[in-house]
């Protein structure tokens, strides 16, 4: 009897190795992680380890602390290269949370100045007669990583534009804040004395995006604001918001709360009103092109 | 009014000053009441409250409101909805006896929906404070809660997945990519739902759109849902967009719901309009909700209620509208609410419990984020056991990522696992429709076919063929 190569018995006994999926060049449409292909019905080995690694590095930079003693010295290297940027050696302050892990759990604390932190501000107020325009303030927030990696280049951006806006604007020297939320510069612009408050802070990490860096601005800063008093730009970074893109909009944001005197819902961001309708088509590849073949 | 709750343990009295206290003590331990202060101050204290709140007649919770009736409307709704016929069978029970009421065999699935509308949500939160999680498993596998569309939704050994193509500019063909990658894998069958990045009136009509033409075009027994605010839904449909579903977040407290800018009017007004459009072809439930423990606490409106309780109140909220889909995004808010993989699962199969006692069409956000101690296989855990308790449906996103919202929930792939280890299928016009089209060869064992379907194969082929083309070569 001839042994008949049995189709079923095939299919089992030669692995035709990990099913490829042809539409992953969709992939020019959109980041998302399609066309993953598939062994069964489960992830590819790769591509179970590249999530794995894009995980570790949004864990990383939740937990690995700020290095605030480089930062601080490449700001002051940075004001010297800009006359418009205070001079003075930026403060390091804390929250009210002690660590990391009271940090994630205690969002109320990492909003409020520790009280020594306080009395290192108050001992600052004293120097200015008149109230600064601006005071920066940068907060490790939920990502070290993207302070370490955005907040230099942007200060730069920021710099340059005020310096093309020729505006006049006071600057307060900069803040840095361990284990600081957003409303934290509530605290540090009141003692300052500012008129408002730039705070930029690591954002939540995203898994295709550890290192996006937020900016919050809020007019006349004093403890006790809420959220609907800010204006926020988001996702600055590398492969996000330029930062000239984000200085543009800060500057027009500025300038519309000092035209104002007031920050947040009251003020809308029309600067991109023209962009707004024409980004994108009004249908897709799945209908334009085909439909039930 | 409020009593004072006694136990007596050895020597020592224990007392706890209301209901709602006794309540929130008795609460397995998680961030957010921690947050809230009304954490149990030790574990004893704990599991003494445990023990004191098993001794409360069931009867008590319409005699205590934990959240007065003259200042919530959410209160109102639970005592004045409340059904005495069906609550009869149950109605002598303690909390304790009635954790040994809902494991017997005497409670069976005709019977627990013979007593559904007897069930304040509190009693069902306070029952799942003295249970273990396999005790929230099996009760809930015995529920049985049914909801249609354009295809059967929570049949007995189903799963559906909400496809969820969220792109971080709303780009057409970006969404559309996910959706095409969704549906190749199996997925959508309890909705295509899209959280717009941009969220205005116009902008969820486009999304209406697209969603529309694909499944009219592809004649997909599904439904659409653009998760935006329910007044801007409302607004769609004045304009005479092809709204199928309408979603809002809820929460189980007035203050919750106004902070979200909605009222219980608002919800019958919406439901109204969608009944009117006539839309679903095998059934009319036309509301999707999602809720969450932790968002009455952060909109400042728990009124010292534990946010478990709370999460329970909002399904009140929500089977009084017929939803097709409830969901609880139960990793999303983060650690300060449920810090580490063993609250969110423990909050997942709780909220899983608590809406299908109450009848509510349960499925789940099996989700984390990147400032949360969890991790896929946290996921894999949460997802596993939620669906042999018989979850309605979970999330399906491409490789897990959602790149708009920022954080992880289940993918393509984790249903198929999950539907092949268990055995459960998809709802079953949809199944048809996955061996029609040939995306499925054997949709009963979630077999994909290796081959491009035919029906896709075109709209891919007229693609310019981009730099990516390369990745695929790995092998």
């Amino acid at each position: 009897m001839v042994n008949q190569p049995d189709p079923q018995n095939k299919e089992t006994s030669e692995w035709q190795g990990v099913i490829d999926n042809p539409w992953r060049r969709l992939r020019q449409f959109t980041d998302a992680r399609i066309g993953l292909g598939r062994s069964g019905v489960s992830l590819p080995t790769r591509e179970l380890l590249e999530f794995q690694l894009a995980h570790a590095q949004a864990r990383d930079a939740v937990h690995t602390p700020l290095d605030f003693a480089t930062l601080t010295s490449a700001l002051e290297k940075l004001a010297q290269e800009f006359s418009i940027l205070n001079k003075e050696r930026p403060a390091l302050v804390h929250s009210q949370a002690d660590d990391r892990l009271v940090y994630l759990q205690r969002p109320d604390l990492g909003r409020r100045l520790s009280e020594d932190s306080r009395q290192v501000l108050i001992k600052k107020q004293q120097t200015p007669e008149k109230p600064f325009d601006l005071t920066i303030v940068i907060a490790d927030g939920l990502s070290a990583t993207a302070i370490a990696e955005n907040a230099l280049p942007f200060i730069r951006a920021l710099a340059q534009g005020m310096a093309q806006e020729n505006d006049n604007i006071s600057l307060a020297p900069i803040t840095l804040v361990e284990q600081g939320r957003v409303a934290i510069g509530d605290d540090v612009g009141e003692l300052l004395n500012a008129r408002a408050v730039l705070v930029m802070i690591g954002e939540r990490p995203g898994l295709s995006s550890p290192d996006s860096l937020g900016l919050y601005l809020t007019w006349a800063p004093q403890r006790g604001l809420t959220d609907d008093k800010r204006n926020c730009i988001s996702n600055v970074r590398k492969a996000g918001l330029s930062y000239t893109e984000a200085v543009r909009k800060l500057l027009y944001l500025l300038h519309e709360a000092r035209r104002l005197q007031c920050s947040g819902v009251a003020i809308k961001d029309r600067s991109d009103d023209s962009v707004i309708g024409n980004s994108s088509g009004q249908t897709s590849f799945l209908i334009t092109s085909g439909g039930q073949g | 009014m409020s009593k004072t709750y006694r136990y007596t343990l050895g020597s020592r009295q224990w007392e706890f000053s209301s209901l709602k206290e006794l309540m929130a003590r008795a609460t397995p331990a998680r961030s957010g009441d921690r947050l809230a202060g009304v954490i149990a101050r030790s574990a004893e204290e704990r599991a003494v409250a445990q023990m004191a709140l098993a001794e409360v007649p069931l009867k008590d919770f319409l005699n205590e409101a934990l959240i007065p009736y003259e200042d919530d409307e959410v209160t109102r709704l639970i005592m004045d909805d409340h059904n005495s016929m069906a609550f009869a069978p149950i109605s002598h029970l303690t909390v304790g006896d009635f954790r040994n009421w809902l494991l017997s065999d005497h409670a069976d699935s005709a019977m627990l929906a013979r007593v559904r509308d007897g069930i304040t949500p509190e009693m069902a939160a306070a029952v799942s404070k003295i249970m273990r999680n396999q005790d929230l498993i099996l009760v809930a596998q015995k529920c049985r809660v049914t909801t249609a569309f354009r295809n059967t939704i929570g049949l007995p050994q189903r799963l559906s997945t909400r496809l969820q193509p969220n792109h971080p500019t709303d780009d057409m063909n970006g969404i559309a990519a996910s959706i095409l990658d969704g549906l190749l894998y199996g997925s959508g069958d309890a909705v295509i739902g899209i959280n717009p990045a941009t969220d205005n009136v116009a902008q969820a009509t486009r999304l209406m759109k697209l969603m529309d033409e694909v499944i009219s075009t592809y004649e997909i027994p599904t439904q659409s849902c653009v998760l935006t605010h329910v007044t801007n839904t409302m607004e769609c449909m004045e304009n005479g967009a092809p709204v199928d579903l309408v979603f809002q977040s809820i929460g189980g407290t007035e203050a919750t719901n106004s902070s979200f800018g909605f009222n219980l009017n608002t919800l019958a007004e919406a439901q109204q309009m969608a009944l009117e459009l006539k839309r679903g072809s095998v059934g009319n439930n036309v509301m999707y909700f999602e809720t969450g423990q932790g968002s009455a606490l952060s909109a400042n409106a728990h009124h010292g209620v534990d946010q478990q309780t709370c999460e329970a109140r909002a399904y009140a909220v929500a089977r009084k509208f017929n939803p097709l889909l409830v969901n609880t995004v139960v990793g999303f808010i983060g650690p300060e609410y449920l810090f580490d993989g063993k609250e969110i699962i423990r909050a997942g199969l709780e909220d899983h419990f608590c809406g299908k006692l109450l009848g509510v069409p349960m499925g789940c956000d099996v989700c984390y984020t990147n400032h949360a101690e969890a991790d896929q296989n946290d996921m894999d855990n949460l997802l596993t056991l939620l669906s042999a308790a018989g979850c309605s449906f979970v999330m399906g996103i491409p490789g897990s990522d959602d790149i708009m919202l920022n954080y992880q929930t289940t993918s393509f792939h984790d249903a198929l696992y999950v539907r092949r280890v268990l055995g459960l299928g998809a709802s079953p016009e949809f199944e048809a429709w996955l061996e029609k089209m040939q995306i499925m060869s054997d949709a009963a064992n979630a077999r994909l076919t290796d081959a491009l379907p035919p029906a896709f194969a075109s709209s891919l082929k007229s693609l310019p063929v981009g730099n990516h083309d390369a990745e695929q070569k790995h092998g």
